[in-house]
């Protein structure tokens, strides 16, 4: 079953600025997916059309077989929304805020409040319920947005961003729960600057630029396209100027550390043999774990130098 | 981060997916509990100023100048101008409320919450109005009781009393929506309380008989659609009036079903809402 499908969208703004350039984007019920792109590119305004913020220019939006301009009600029963800022009520209280926003979509009080305790106990804000919101710490607000945004328990879970600005320990804890609930058979679209948290949570992605989708497969086979492995070696020593080595491109990452490119099918061996003709030994290695990012910033960039009929898209702010 | 295995299953777990109809009440039901809960949190803002303001009017000018001044239409100056005096404080707290609760929504973004739901249009402006609705009445009855402090206040028609006192305070409460929903800053939620609303309101006969005018300005004041809801406020009380009662009821009904449907549809449109 497909949960969102969306073709031929178009977004344009007041000003005549074009946000999306007829984007068709199909996401599998109990995919996990990523939707990545630099700054201004048009996620905000996919997802923003997709959970109603946005009006669209044309085009067509279903959600789990639902046409977002006939039945905006199903819509927007079976899609949580986590946005990329924070939109609650900072005069209210944690629980006040998960509480109303079940009753929004119909929950009633009795069953939004033991709702609210199940979920803010996962998220781990149960013991804050009674604290106003705006006296939370950034990591609480942000699981905060989760929590109100699994209240009606959504078949379509939206995240924009949604460990921005979050610390490592939390974030991976993040992680583990957005995976449960996927295991649970939530469908989750996500969009974050972190692509090591989109190669590590999800299965499927799409990459967004200047209003069109420049790719849209899996993680595996997108990985799969790089040429080379990157690999980072913890070394014993560094001589200077560094080795120039045949078939293996080497930079220095620190002191000790050098990052080795390999290319795909050639032996480990082969690299350590050339590192110990020029007396380095390797102590221990791991693997790169960026590699989304090398990939992203080829298509990015490959994007950039094609020509383009219309622009509009606030490119100058992209960051590659 | 515990966790816990979900309980239910997707949807409405255990008590089934509600009725579209039943869903809506919920969702009304929510948004005036939120409303109400918000001007009782904040009630040294919201119920105390206008109390301590309306004892000042009666204290200055019913006490002090109304006692020079002498009758008016027959009627004690303290007794004509309290009926004027409560629905200056039902128009302008319930036309506050949702200006300001509205515009704080949207300024702070957690209108989002409600846009993104399923929630029908008519019941955001529904729930938004009945939160109006009631701070109007609980404003009003606080100026009452303080006008009571005062003045007897014998009730002529508790029907026409009590149906006037909430259709203006409707009718104010759709106002404030409107104009919350074209605000784009704090400043633009200020323009029409005190260059429009407070004007008309003064104008419209709370302290003074327009049959008291010259000829002229009667009809001009007769432009002025506070003063048919303040007349027939004070009909409801005092049994006399410079309108005839129909006409104030008519006026009322026809800017209610204007102004509402003219909300609903900025609604639908998204204005000042969705991009």
């Amino acid at each position: 079953m497909t949960a969102l499908a969306v073709s031929d969208l178009t977004k344009t703004y007041a000003g005549g600025q074009i946000a999306l350039h007829g984007v068709n984007l199909t996401v599998d019920a109990g995919a996990f997916f990523g939707l990545l792109g630099p700054n201004g590119a048009g996620k905000s305004t996919l997802i923003g059309i997709v959970s109603t913020l946005v009006k669209k220019s044309g085009g067509a939006v279903r959600v789990f077989g639902h046409d977002l301009d006939r039945d905006p009600w199903a819509v927007k029963s079976s899609i949580g929304l986590v946005p990329q800022e924070f939109n609650f009520n900072t005069f209210e209280t944690v629980e006040q805020i998960v509480v109303n926003q079940a009753g929004y979509y119909g929950i009633p009080r009795g069953l939004a409040r033991q709702r609210a305790e199940h979920y803010l106990h996962s998220l781990g804000l149960w013991e804050r319920r009674d604290t106003v919101s705006r006296t939370l710490s950034g990591g609480m607000k942000r699981r905060l947005m989760i929590a109100r945004a699994l209240m009606h328990e959504p078949r379509l879970l939206i995240l924009d961003e949604p460990t921005a600005g979050v610390d490592i320990e939390l974030r991976r804890s993040m992680w583990d729960f957005l995976r449960h609930i996927n295991d649970q058979g939530t469908t989750i679209i996500l969009t974050t600057h972190y692509l090591e948290e989109a190669e590590s949570l999800c299965k499927d992605i799409a990459i967004i630029d200047d209003g069109r989708i420049i790719e849209n497969t899996d993680v595996k086979s997108l990985l799969q396209r790089l040429s080379t492995h990157a690999f980072l070696l913890d070394v014993d020593r560094i001589p200077q100027p560094l080795p120039q080595l045949n078939d293996f491109a080497l930079r220095q990452v620190d002191d000790c550390v050098l990052e080795a490119e390999v290319p795909r099918g050639r032996a480990l061996t082969d690299l350590f043999a050339a590192l110990s003709e020029h007396g380095i030994t390797v102590t221990s290695m791991r693997n790169k774990s960026n590699r989304l990012e090398e990939l992203f910033l080829r298509l990015v960039e490959s994007n950039d130098s094609a020509p383009v009929a219309t622009g509009g898209t606030d490119r100058q702010e992209v960051t590659p | 981060m515990s966790r816990s295995p979900r309980s239910q299953a997707h949807g409405y777990g255990s008590q089934g997916t509600p009725s579209r109809t039943r869903a809506a009440l919920v969702s009304l039901q929510t948004i005036v509990y939120k409303e109400t809960h918000r001007y009782l949190r904040i009630w040294i803002q919201t119920l105390v100023p206008p109390a301590i303001t309306m004892t000042l009017y009666f204290v200055i000018f019913g006490a002090l100048i109304g006692e020079r001044v002498g009758e008016m239409d027959g009627y004690r100056y303290m007794e004509y101008i309290a009926p004027g005096i409560i629905m200056l404080a039902v128009i302008t707290n319930s036309y506050n409320n949702v200006v300001s609760s509205f515009f704080g929504a949207k300024f702070q973004r957690h209108i989002e919450e409600m846009l993104v739901s399923p929630t029908p249009n008519i019941v955001i402006l529904l729930g938004y109005v009945a939160g109006g609705v009631g701070r109007g009445l609980f404003t009003g009855a606080i100026v009452t009781a303080v006008a009571l402090m005062f003045t007897s206040l014998p009730v002529h028609n508790w029907a026409i009393t009590l149906s006037v006192v909430v259709l203006t305070a409707v009718l104010f409460s759709i106002g404030g929506f409107i104009n919350a929903i074209y605000a784009r800053k704090f400043d633009d939620i200020a323009i029409i309380p005190t260059f429009v609303l407070t004007p008309l309101t003064y104008l419209g006969g709370v302290f003074y008989s327009i049959s008291l005018l010259p000829e002229f300005w009667q009809g001009v004041s007769l432009a002025n659609p506070i003063l048919y809801m303040v007349n027939a406020f004070r009909y409801g009380i005092l049994g006399s009036a410079d309108v005839h009662i129909a006409v104030s009821y008519g006026m009322m009904l026809a800017f209610i079903v204007a102004f509402g449907g003219f909300a609903l549809y900025l609604l639908n449109r998204g204005t000042g809402l969705r991009s």
